[in-house]
């Protein structure tokens, strides 16, 4: 198996004037002084408490304005340290869930682009309709799991494991552009996969782009839907700051208020999925809340997902204060006068 | 001794001619039940009504010797109600009344064939505030069916078996006499089996061979508002009767379950432990689920266990009563079939029964599923050798049929007792069983169906 290093500059972090890194991790306290001290100690391969109190959730890679990989950096070290950051029945659950099995990739060959990837969200088939999806191949599958789930459970190495194989597998297909459904699968491809050398030979499309774009096709169709909403970011955007922009250009499109509030854009607050998975459960209980309680605040009417496992973490808390959970493309069909799937 | 064609005649006297057959499409649908014991059919269906018609059905099948099995949902899975010696299938579905409701002292009477479907509906558009502990059979299973094979439910952890909640039965007895077991033997009232002699062991467990039960008092408990569910993970069996004891401890929780599964690929090398809790509010919620995490964080900080991430979809799949989940992993090996073995076993016994069913599914080449259930604050619990099987394929019945075999002994040997057994593992029961109690029981048997009437071939000591 090949072996994918990180490419990261020390020197860049020995430079750095800010350390926003750690300095702005929302889930440990760290002035700049001991940031520079604890990274310097992860730069040297050595234990620090942030290998063991990190909640996974990314930011980090979007606090480095200098594009160094503090948090594949972190993870790495974790992992070889041996610092579990779940418990390991929980690491062997998902590990198992991710195994390429041979089952699903056959009746995807001959699908005719433009392709959409909904990577293990099956769940999610019966929304992909309606114009904004219309000639749309959809495959799916472990086959197309782009694996950057293991970032939270301190086996990174298993992504570059496995990752090969599914680009290979997409690559297979003759696919020139994916559009990804998920946007940790477009993350993996054009962070995760650049940062250790590990080449894509095929354009991943992000979600909210081609939303965007396809909007704009039926820009006259679109109803205002005139409603103020929150937007729950999830890990993996921290990874590609710069298609954020497009959820602003969509809310524009469709009459929808991203109304100001304290935990959004980069000071997001993580939908605490993963906090809970970590067993920190009165963080977990914590972030949630404070997390509701601004978008509460905030008077929105929906809560937009960009993330399904952000939907199922969430949906329940904001639901219970009278916000409706939405996923994007869902909210997007609304304002094309379409039916979200599984509304009445 | 009279003639088949009198028999069937005095039958239909008694209960009308639609409802008592001898056709042999109806006699083999009551020849089975969905597990792996032989068919076998019995001469007549019968379909009473009331006690008195079972009084009289019973009576002329005692004058004459003939065999009668009560029938409910016929889903013991063992074949507890085939009728091995043929004669009377009592099918007691007709009687389906629910009778009393009793909202301050809590409980129900039921007719023999109420099903658990039934009264779940029942409760819920008359009574929403009650709610009695539903097991994870099909609706179609009875109430009674499960309370005389000692069944557990949703409420098995906080209260005990199923059995343990009856408060009073009405039963025919083999010899024809109307029976009345519990405090509605003295007052109008069927509030509870104490402070009389509990005469209701002669009939809980015995798998309807000392008379038919045709009326039931069963405990309701409290329902309240929400439920919600959490589920604990490991690797390791041998932390699973830790787990369960410091769990049961808080006295926080609904329901305690046990499953293990290789299959989908998410359930590998894990054991799931699911906890379910209940409340009237919010902060009631939260308040058990604080409890039950602390309960469980020495196993958390040392990474050996920890809560899954469940999604509202599995959750509502987890708090559904009965399951469905379980039924669908039934048909995993898409043939149709499934059996188990369901021992009751010390709490601690759990490490050495699950190293069994990986054992016997390795030895046999069959996948398996283990589902068991927490019974008391860890007094006891089920632990089932689950084995889905293909129906079409003799090989693997036959390999099945093995694995069974094996696991019946093995539970044996670990200490635990198989329950609602088929035949053959009543046998071995039986054989191990202290003498002077095999004696009891035969004495029993004896006194209350001197001819033998009764389910003939359950609990048949040589």
């Amino acid at each position: 198996m090949a072996e994918f290093k990180l490419k990261f500059n020390e020197k860049l972090c020995a430079t750095c004037p800010t350390y926003d890194c750690l300095v702005r991790c929302q889930y440990m306290d760290i002035d700049k002084a001991t940031a520079k001290a604890e990274m310097q100690k992860i730069i040297n391969g050595e234990d620090s408490f942030v290998l063991h109190q990190c909640a996974t959730c990314y930011a980090c890679e979007e606090y480095c304005k200098r594009g160094n990989h503090p948090f594949y950096l972190i993870t790495d070290l974790q992992e070889k340290k041996g610092i579990l950051p779940i418990p390991k029945p929980l690491v062997t659950q998902w590990v198992n869930i991710g195994v390429p099995t041979r089952k699903d990739i056959q009746e995807f060959y001959g699908a005719k682009e433009p392709v959409i990837s909904l990577c293990l969200f099956p769940a999610y088939i019966d929304s992909i309709k309606g114009k904004l999806f219309e000639d749309l191949s959809i495959v799916l599958g472990r086959h197309f799991f782009c694996q950057l789930a293991y970032l939270h459970f301190g086996k990174p190495s298993l992504i570059r494991q496995r990752l090969p194989g599914i680009i290979e597998n997409i690559a297979k297909h003759d696919f020139k552009e994916v559009i990804c459904f998920h946007d940790e699968c477009y993350s993996t491809f054009t962070s995760y996969a650049p940062a250790y050398g590990i080449e894509v030979p095929f354009k991943p499309i992000h979600l909210f782009e081609y939303l965007y774009n396809r909007l704009k096709e039926h820009e006259d169709e679109i109803k205002p839907l005139n409603t103020k909403v929150a937007y729950q970011r999830n890990c993996s955007t921290r990874l590609a700051p710069k298609k954020e922009h497009f959820v602003d250009d969509i809310f524009s499109l469709i009459g929808a208020e991203r109304v100001e509030r304290k935990y959004d854009r980069e000071n997001a607050l993580c939908c605490a999925g993963i906090i809970r998975g970590l067993q920190r459960y009165d963080l977990f209980v914590d972030v949630q809340k404070r997390n509701v309680e601004d978008m509460v605040n905030a008077g929105v009417e929906y809560c937009v997902f960009n993330c399904p496992a952000c939907f199922d973490s969430l949906s329940e808390a904001v639901t219970k204060k009278g916000i409706k959970p939405i996923m994007m493309h869902e909210l997007c069909k609304l304002a094309l006068g379409e039916k979200p799937a599984g509304w009445k | 001794m009279i003639s088949m064609n009198k028999t069937y005649k005095l039958l239909a006297e008694i209960v009308g001619e639609q409802y008592v057959s001898n056709k042999k499409e109806e006699l083999y649908i009551y020849s089975q039940d969905p597990g792996m014991m032989e068919p076998h059919k019995p001469d007549y269906v019968v379909m009473p009504k009331t006690t008195q018609e079972i009084q009289r059905i019973v009576k002329i099948a005692n004058d004459e010797k003939i065999p009668i099995v009560p029938v409910g949902g016929s889903l013991s899975l063992s074949g507890l109600v085939i009728p091995h010696r043929g004669g009377i299938a009592l099918d007691l579905k007709r009687m389906d009344r629910v009778l009393e409701v009793n909202e301050k002292s809590r409980y129900v009477v039921v007719e023999g064939g109420v099903t658990q479907g039934k009264l779940k509906a029942y409760l819920e558009r008359h009574h929403p505030n009650l709610r009695h502990s539903i097991p994870d059979a099909p609706p179609s299973a009875t109430v009674v069916g499960n309370i005389v094979i000692h069944g557990q439910g949703r409420l098995t952890q906080q209260y005990g078996f199923n059995s343990d909640m009856v408060t009073g039965l009405e039963v025919v007895l083999p010899t024809g006499e109307v029976c009345k077991i519990g405090s509605s033997s003295v007052s109008p009232y069927w509030f509870s089996i104490a402070p009389l002699p509990d005469l209701a062991g002669l009939f809980l467990g015995w798998f309807g061979t000392t008379g038919v039960i045709t009326k039931l008092g069963l405990r309701l408990y409290p329902k309240k508002e929400m439920r919600d569910i959490e589920m604990f993970v490991v690797e390791d069996p041998t932390l699973v009767p830790d787990v369960i004891h410091r769990v049961t401890h808080t006295e926080m929780t609904e329901d305690i379950f046990i499953a293990a599964q290789p299959y989908p690929l998410v359930f590998k090398d894990i054991i799931m432990i699911g906890i379910c809790i209940t409340g009237d509010s919010e902060e009631e919620i939260e308040f058990k689920r604080r409890m039950i995490w602390d309960a469980l964080r020495t196993h958390i900080e040392s990474k050996e266990g920890g809560f899954m991430m469940l999604t509202p979809d599995i959750k509502r799949e987890l708090l559904e009563m009965p399951t469905t989940g379980t039924t669908r992993f039934a048909d995993v090996m898409k043939g149709g079939g499934f059996e188990y073995c369901g021992p009751i076993i010390p709490v601690e016994k759990y490490p050495e029964a699950y190293k069994k069913l990986l054992e016997f599914s390795s030895k046999y080449g069959i996948t398996y599923g283990s589902a068991g259930r927490v019974i008391g604050r860890s007094h006891c619990m089920m632990f089932s050798f689950g084995y889905p099987f293909n129906r079409a394929d003799p090989d693997n019945i036959e390999r099945t049929e093995k694995a069974l075999h094996d696991s019946n002994v093995a539970s044996l040997d670990i200490g635990g007792v198989p329950w609602k057994p088929e035949v053959p593992a009543q046998k071995m029961i039986m054989e191990r069983m202290d003498k002077n109690t095999l004696e009891l029981m035969k004495r029993m048997k004896k006194l209350l169906d001197p001819n033998g009437i009764m389910n003939p071939g359950n609990w048949e000591a040589e």
